[in-house]
């Protein structure tokens, strides 16, 4: 998408709704080093959202739409949960159809764009939450890595079935007591990320969501990563404050809590070689494109 | 959004020539072949301009399927591949009509109860994608014979519901199939079922199109919901999510979103007849007796008619070819004379005849039956016999079925 489609008519300007209006005049559509430090600078690619004040998913949200290297050209696929009731509020186009088929909707749209834009770069991504990538979507899930399609899946692990109010998920925590598992979780989490890396993942990071920076490299990798060469596997600690007894403000502890070196949430990471390769040769890149543009700046 | 551009004239990369879909239909000519329902399922596609196949193995869909695969390989069709199951393959067409492709897939039996969920989604997305139903058995314990019954569970999804009687009609409905789907009025998901084995596995004679002609391709941009491919603007696209509000507005969205479904399903019925020349085909319907059917119901049909003359009873037929839209009008004009309604099915329940109860007068002239169903062939007779026993008159005692 150029950013000329999404500019209003002079006539039309006024009534449109100011998020519209914000939305083409600061908007980071197609700036090169797009990442966190845009928000409060621009506008955001989320409106407002309807999540709980203070749900780390929200800032998940946030982080991840402010560091997608390509949002002009960036389709989003969703499931039900929680996150459903924020893409509504999200302005890159993005997919609700049913729970759990997240990864197979994601298998043929990017394969329709590829048919249709076979000279364009078109990012697919999926973000949904852990009962839909690890339960109900498990096969979907791991059957569109099998066959290297070439999109990122982002999973929001609060470890639980948050929208519907806290029931067991396969990612809860062994001995959790929840609804449905009334004398806890009999069974371990499930390791996703491992499996992701055996089911032919090219880049895979366990982490929380605490530091933007962090987010912004990670989310920035996956996509490219999937672009060029095959499916990336994001796991994100998004924690449902309400259904763990804490309070507004404590998500963000809760996260550090949870990312020390012995925790479950401890940054883990796995890179194929050919996503290392790719890697190097972007940052190599990126190097050479800083170093011309310093020297055009000293010769300024 | 990309230039929006006719198409009619130029060639694709496998040098076939955009013809404009009503001549390539109506006023080329024809070539007869000689055909499985399977291969001429994959000769109508080679002429459909398919962006996106996904094919998944149930009998007795599955030599289709891979003869698409076929096609692929040649290069007529944009992208193939096998899914996972069948509610994955109907997920990963959404997924490829979200996207702006013109998909198509093909199903049959418990696969199309498998895939079940996504079918209402199909419908309340708006997409037109194209699902062959090969009719097969769903029950326990497994069969994998003709057996309609699965049509039923389609009739309340949303979708266009067409049944074929032979491999003629298949191969030309599948062509029409994609035009009436894809009107912007409409577009809507066309379920498109025939009778398996009966028409897949047998050869007939098939008048086919030339193979140096394709219908134009789809444009996405002419859909009445934005394309998802961020070629149009990305507009938040509602101020609060409907689902999990209980108020007036959610409830008021989501009734007036089904009643649209529901009137673009009507708004099909216009381009239906236009193309598949009326939702029904009637023969001798100033006959007393008259036999309505869908199907190949309707080819058993015909021969009891013609059986039922040598012996000097004379009966009309009634072929349904559209299901939705349902020819209610049309069944209640061309029943209107008729003392005696005979529903021939090929499933247990009679779903056909409790439709076309619910829609004429004077409902108990319809006689619902013969029944066979789990893979049982309808020999004409048992339809002779049904009718003769309804009329009082002498009937010849069939095996298995009593005096």
């Amino acid at each position: 998408m150029s950013k000329e489609r999404i500019k209003i008519s002079p006539d039309l300007y006024d009534i449109m709704p100011s998020d519209y209006q914000d939305l083409v005049q600061s908007a980071t559509y197609g700036k090169e080093d797009r990442g966190w430090k845009d928000i409060g600078t621009s506008k955001e690619l989320i409106e407002q959202h309807s999540l709980c004040a203070g749900c780390p998913e929200s800032m998940a949200f946030r982080y991840i739409l402010a560091s997608l290297p390509n949002p002009e050209d960036t389709v989003m696929v969703g499931s039900t949960g929680c996150t459903s009731l924020v893409f509504p509020m999200v302005a890159v186009h993005n997919i609700h159809s049913l729970f759990g088929n997240q990864n197979a909707i994601a298998s043929g749209l990017k394969r329709a764009l590829s048919v249709r834009f076979p000279d364009r770069v078109k990012d697919v991504v999926v973000l949904a939450g852990d009962g839909a990538t690890v339960d109900i979507g498990l096969d979907m899930t791991l059957q569109a890595w099998f066959r290297q399609e070439k999109f990122t899946t982002i999973c929001f692990d609060n470890e639980l079935y948050a929208n519907t109010g806290g029931q067991e998920s396969g990612l809860m925590q062994k001995g959790f007591v929840a609804k449905m598992a009334p004398v806890g979780k009999l069974f371990d989490k499930v390791r996703l990320p491992e499996i992701a890396r055996e089911s032919g993942c090219h880049y895979v990071v366990n982490c929380t969501v605490s530091k933007p920076s962090l987010v912004e490299k990670v989310i920035r990798n996956s996509v490219l990563i999937a672009r060029e060469i095959g499916p990336t596997y994001i796991q994100l600690y998004t924690p449902c404050i309400l259904e763990i007894g804490k309070n507004s403000m404590e998500g963000l502890q809760e996260m550090r809590d949870s990312e020390k070196p012995t925790e479950r949430f401890a940054y883990k990471e796995y890179i194929s070689e050919p996503a290392k390769q790719l890697l190097a040769e972007l940052a190599a890149k990126d190097k050479e494109r800083k170093a011309a543009a310093k020297q055009l700046a000293g010769k300024a | 959004m990309a230039e929006i551009k006719s198409h009619i004239g130029t060639q694709n990369k496998k040098g076939q020539t955009y013809t404009d879909a009503w001549k390539m239909m109506n006023e080329a000519p024809r070539n007869p072949s000689f055909y499985t329902g399977s291969e001429v399922i994959k000769e109508a596609l080679r002429r459909a301009s398919c962006d996106v196949m996904i094919a998944y193995p149930i009998t007795p869909q599955s030599e289709a399927a891979a003869l698409i695969g076929e096609l692929f390989a040649e290069g007529y069709i944009g992208d193939y591949f096998r899914g996972e199951s069948e509610f994955a393959v109907m997920s990963q067409c959404a997924g490829a009509a979200f996207g702006g492709a013109r998909v198509f897939t093909t199903t049959a039996g418990p696969g199309t109860m498998r895939a079940m969920e996504n079918f209402p989604m199909w419908a309340g997305a708006r997409l037109p994608i194209q699902m062959i139903v090969t009719c097969r058995g769903i029950n326990s314990p497994l069969s994998i014979q003709p057996d309609t019954i699965e049509i039923s569970y389609l009739l309340n999804t949303g979708m266009l519901v067409w049944h074929a009687e032979t491999a003629q009609d298949f191969f030309d409905w599948i062509l029409k199939g994609f035009m009436v789907s894809e009107e912007p009025e409409v577009h809507l998901p066309l379920a498109l079922c025939c009778d398996g084995f009966f028409v897949t596995h047998t050869k007939d004679v098939v008048n086919l199109t030339p193979a140096d002609m394709c219908l134009p391709p789809y444009d996405p941009y002419r859909s009445p919901v934005p394309c998802m491919d961020m070629e149009c603007p990305p507009v938040r696209m509602m101020r609060d999510p409907f689902i999990m509000k209980s108020n007036y507005i959610s409830y008021a969205t989501h009734a007036s979103w089904q009643q649209e479904i529901w009137a673009a399903v009507e708004r099909s019925r216009k381009h239906t007849i236009k193309w598949i020349n009326g939702l029904i085909e009637t023969e001798n319907t100033d006959a007393e007796v008259v036999i309505v059917a869908s199907g190949t119901a309707v080819s058993q049909g015909r021969e009891a008619i013609r059986l039922l003359e040598d012996e000097g009873v004379r009966c009309g037929l009634v072929k349904v070819k559209s299901l939705r839209p349902w020819p209610g009008e049309e069944i209640r004009e061309a029943t209107k004379n008729a003392r005696h309604i005979f529903v021939p099915e090929f499933n247990v329940t009679g779903w056909l005849a409790k439709e076309i109860k619910a829609t004429i007068p004077n409902s108990e002239r319809v006689h619902a039956g013969p029944h066979v169903c789990g893979g049982m062939t309808m020999p004409p007779e048992i339809i002779v016999s049904e009718i003769k026993t309804a009329l009082g008159l002498r009937s010849e005692s069939l095996a298995g079925r009593g005096s």
